[in-house]
């Protein structure tokens, strides 16, 4: 074997996590009362075009995610032996960005150093330069007046070659739907330009156009220069951005997984079987939302960094340290979270338990666990899945604030919060070195933002009180 | 009415046993005082008697809950469960971890919170408040749609950003205000208005849309159609009507976290270097003391218990239809 996997419990989890969605994805497929409201999801402009986006985000998360050791190459054949360091296969797909590590800061695009330095020059005097950077840039052999010509020369192909990628695909796809629906290419390809169908197709077209263009031109540009520049020990902060939506991901993903099994067994029992088991989980919610989440969380983190640090032997590695952080994290934000949903389906049970068909089938003789199981749990997913899209980017906001308290995720992991915490002291240099938190701003911002607006048609789609309306 | 407030009160004890037994079992049956003074003082080179002299210039060398070499009623008070958890009910947080008196340091803190979050509440919800009819006005319009579309991307924008950009533009980039600091008196004036301002200005966006929802809950309501149909303007019925019926739920929303208030915000006096509770407890957590961090998740708690038993009475003010039962 070339390679030997290895599976962190967080990836284990967001397989699983994978595993469901892909599931009821295909079951909701054949069901027409489930399948109505996505498909109203999907066919709104601004739903499609946040779940193209959002699916962009998952896939690369879920690339980082698929972890292995490579093996090690001196050793002689019949022994096996793996390296230390856990990659991933995103590590893999960005290699070059991953090992270009530079002296310490350079500015994006840059092709020396931020500051300058004391070099020896030929002739053997001191001279106070701006020193050239060991990879960005490096094949130019003058940068001042080819690098701008450089750039647009690797863009221009980079695009080129996104646009023919992306223009085969969408053809592609515009052949098949013409073959399905019996009709003419050229009348399909008018239909689609004109944005005539029954799914928003133009404007997925022109999302998936632009997100490859981005792919195209940052991985082109991105091997020979430093697309967003280098941190403080030289690390490519474009590497760092994108290793970091595993983080946000994963927090945002996990932290619903482990808060819904409790928050819907709890809320379903108390609104069901009321009397003196309302009464405790009532209590228990209570008091639990009492406490600012904030403190909270900060007090479980430190307690956990008291634990890791008392039994530090008790690890193999740095990353499987950081990794059991991290589901820590999810744990305690499900902790803080599971509450107010909790509170929203024991409503729910609350007003469902009244409905005839409950009576009907209490009537009937259904048990009461199988009551709970068929009538009244699927007649509250609805509320489930809108709470769980509308937390997600909550939680994906409150990563990097707890990062930037130092109770997040472990200071190894890459994160937008680290990123953050780690960037902003050197917004006061002059100069300021703005790209790290320039990075962190733009990837972050983009999956908030489309978070919240699929969070919003997911709602608007999913609520029967609005949906009722329209 | 004031049979209903006791009876809220008391209410308030369970919770607030519960949140006394959760810190307990956080803070020192999950990692034993023994832990806590192995990383207080390093991990290598302790000696057990550094251990056992840290843990008993603290309090912490008590058993946890029973105590079998006291006598009698001391077998329950020589505790660490009585001596620092039972002892918060009566607010004697005791002493931190580095020895300084936690009453009084929350005492003087306090008051710097306070100046920030109190303008920042009451100028925020003035201007929320207003772009909220604004919108509401010119509903179901292009209007409506884009600062929708707008105040959820400004929603979108981690406080973090807000901070730091707040902080780069105002602060270094047009030097109007300083950067940091705080001061007494009027001096204080010029270190507050760039943390209030960017308070604001961080949370017009989900504040802009909540109150927008409330409005137009409201502007769907049977009253407001016959507003309308006495012919009253629509400015009018906005204004007259619908304001002052949105206020019930927007008021009731802001008094739960009045009494929140004097906990500060963390990330703001943390950025701004305001000597107020926010910092004290972030500073806290930093250097792990946890006899502060105890402290502040339990006065948290108990603002937060205050601020709803302040809300269902003011539910009863501002709405006569509500009866307390």
């Amino acid at each position: 074997m070339l390679f030997q996997p290895v599976i962190l419990i967080t990836d284990a989890l967001f397989f699983a996590l994978t595993t469901v969605i892909f599931v009821f994805v295909m079951i909701a497929r054949k069901k027409e009362h489930l399948r109505r409201p996505w498909g109203k999801v999907i066919k709104r402009t601004t739903g499609a075009v946040a779940l193209v986006v959002l699916i962009c985000y998952y896939s690369i998360a879920l690339l980082d995610s698929m972890h292995f050791r490579l093996k090690l190459e001196n050793v002689t054949q019949s022994e096996y032996q793996y390296s230390n360091e856990i990659l991933s296969v995103l590590d893999v797909l960005m290699a070059s960005m991953r090992t270009q590590v530079e002296k310490t800061f350079s500015a994006p695009l840059a092709v020396q150093l931020f500051s300058k330095e004391m070099v020896q020059q030929d002739d053997g005097s001191m001279q106070q330069i701006y020193p050239r950077l060991k990879y960005g840039g490096a094949h130019l052999d003058d940068p001042l007046s080819e690098k701008s010509k450089d750039l647009v020369k690797i863009s221009i192909r980079a695009i080129v070659m996104a646009i023919l990628c992306w223009a085969g695909f969408w053809l592609l796809t515009v052949w098949r739907n013409s073959k399905s629906k019996h009709s003419s290419f050229s009348a399909s390809l008018q239909r689609f330009v004109s944005g005539d169908s029954e799914y928003p197709l133009r404007a997925i077209a022109i999302t998936t156009g632009l997100i490859t263009i981005a792919i195209f031109v940052s991985m082109f540009v991105g091997s020979k220069y430093h697309l967003f520049g280098t941190d403080k020990v030289g690390q490519d902060v474009f590497y760092q951005a994108i290793k970091s939506i595993r983080t946000g991901i994963l927090i945002g993903a996990l932290t619903t997984l482990v808060m819904l099994p409790v928050a819907i067994t709890l809320g379903a029992m108390a609104g069901f079987f009321r009397g003196w088991v309302d009464d405790v989980i009532q209590y228990i919610y209570t008091t639990l939302n009492s406490i600012p989440h904030v403190l909270l969380i900060a007090a479980s983190v430190l307690l956990l960094q008291v634990y890791m640090s008392n039994n530090a032997e008790g690890f193999d590695s740095l990353t499987e340290r950081a990794d059991l952080r991290l589901l820590f994290l999810c744990l305690i934000l499900g902790i803080t979270s599971w509450t107010g949903l909790c509170r929203l389906l024991r409503a729910e049970t609350f007003k469902l338990r009244e409905m005839e068909y409950i009576q009907a089938a209490t009537a009937f003789g259904v048990t009461k666990s199988n009551i709970l199981a068929r009538h009244i749990m699927p007649n509250f997913m609805h509320i489930v899945l809108i709470t769980v899209v509308l937390d997600f980017s909550g939680l994906v906001l409150a990563e990097a604030v707890l990062s930037y308290i130092n109770i997040g995720v472990d200071p190894a992991t890459h994160s937008w919060g680290n990123m953050i915490n780690q960037a902003r002291l050197e917004m006061a240099r002059d100069p300021a070195v703005w790209w790290s938190l320039t990075a962190a701003f733009i990837f972050m911002f983009t999956l908030v933002l489309f978070a919240n607006l699929f969070a919003d048609v997911v709602r608007d789609a999913l609520d029967p009180r609005i949906s009722g309306s329209e | 009415m004031i049979a209903y407030i006791v009876r809220r009160v008391l209410y308030a004890f369970p919770l607030l046993l519960g949140i006394n037994l959760i810190t307990f079992v956080l803070f020192f049956v999950v990692n034993s005082p023994d832990d806590m003074a192995k990383n207080q003082l390093g991990q290598k080179h302790t000696t057990a008697q550094q251990i056992e002299d840290w843990k008993r210039e603290r309090g912490y060398n008590l058993p946890l809950i029973y105590n079998e070499d006291a006598s009698a009623g001391a077998k329950f008070t020589e505790t660490i469960f009585y001596q620092k958890s039972i002892r918060l009910f009566v607010f004697d947080f005791g002493s931190s971890d580095s020895g300084r008196d936690i009453s009084y340091d929350i005492a003087n803190r306090m008051w710097p919170s306070l100046t920030i979050a109190v303008p920042h509440l009451i100028v925020g919800l003035l201007i929320t408040i207003t772009f909220a009819l604004l919108i509401a006005f010119f509903r179901a319009s292009y209007i409506d749609y884009w600062a929708v579309i707008i105040c959820v991307a400004l929603m979108s924008i981690s406080t973090l950003f807000y901070i730091i950009g707040g902080q780069f533009i105002i602060g270094k980039l047009l030097k109007v205000v300083p950067i940091s600091g705080y001061d007494t008196g009027l001096d204080a004036l010029k270190f507050l208005i760039l943390p209030v301002i960017i308070g604001i200005v961080g949370g017009i966006g989900s504040g802009t849309r909540w109150y927008r929802t409330i409005f137009l809950e409201e502007i769907g309501k049977d009253y407001v159609r016959t507003a309308r149909s006495k012919g009253i303007s629509e400015q009018l019925v906005l204004f007259r009507h619908v304001l002052r019926n949105a206020l019930i739920p927007i008021l009731t929303g802001v008094v739960v976290v009045l009494p929140l208030l004097f906990m500060g915000s963390l990330l703001t006096e943390n950025f701004f270097g305001i000597p107020g509770l926010g910092s004290y407890t972030i500073d806290a957590i930093n250097r792990q003391d946890f006899a502060i961090v105890r402290s502040m998740v339990y006065l948290g708690s108990v603002l937060y218990i205050i601020g709803l038993i302040l809300t269902d009475i003011s539910y009863t003010l501002v709405d006569p239809r509500i009866r307390l039962s």
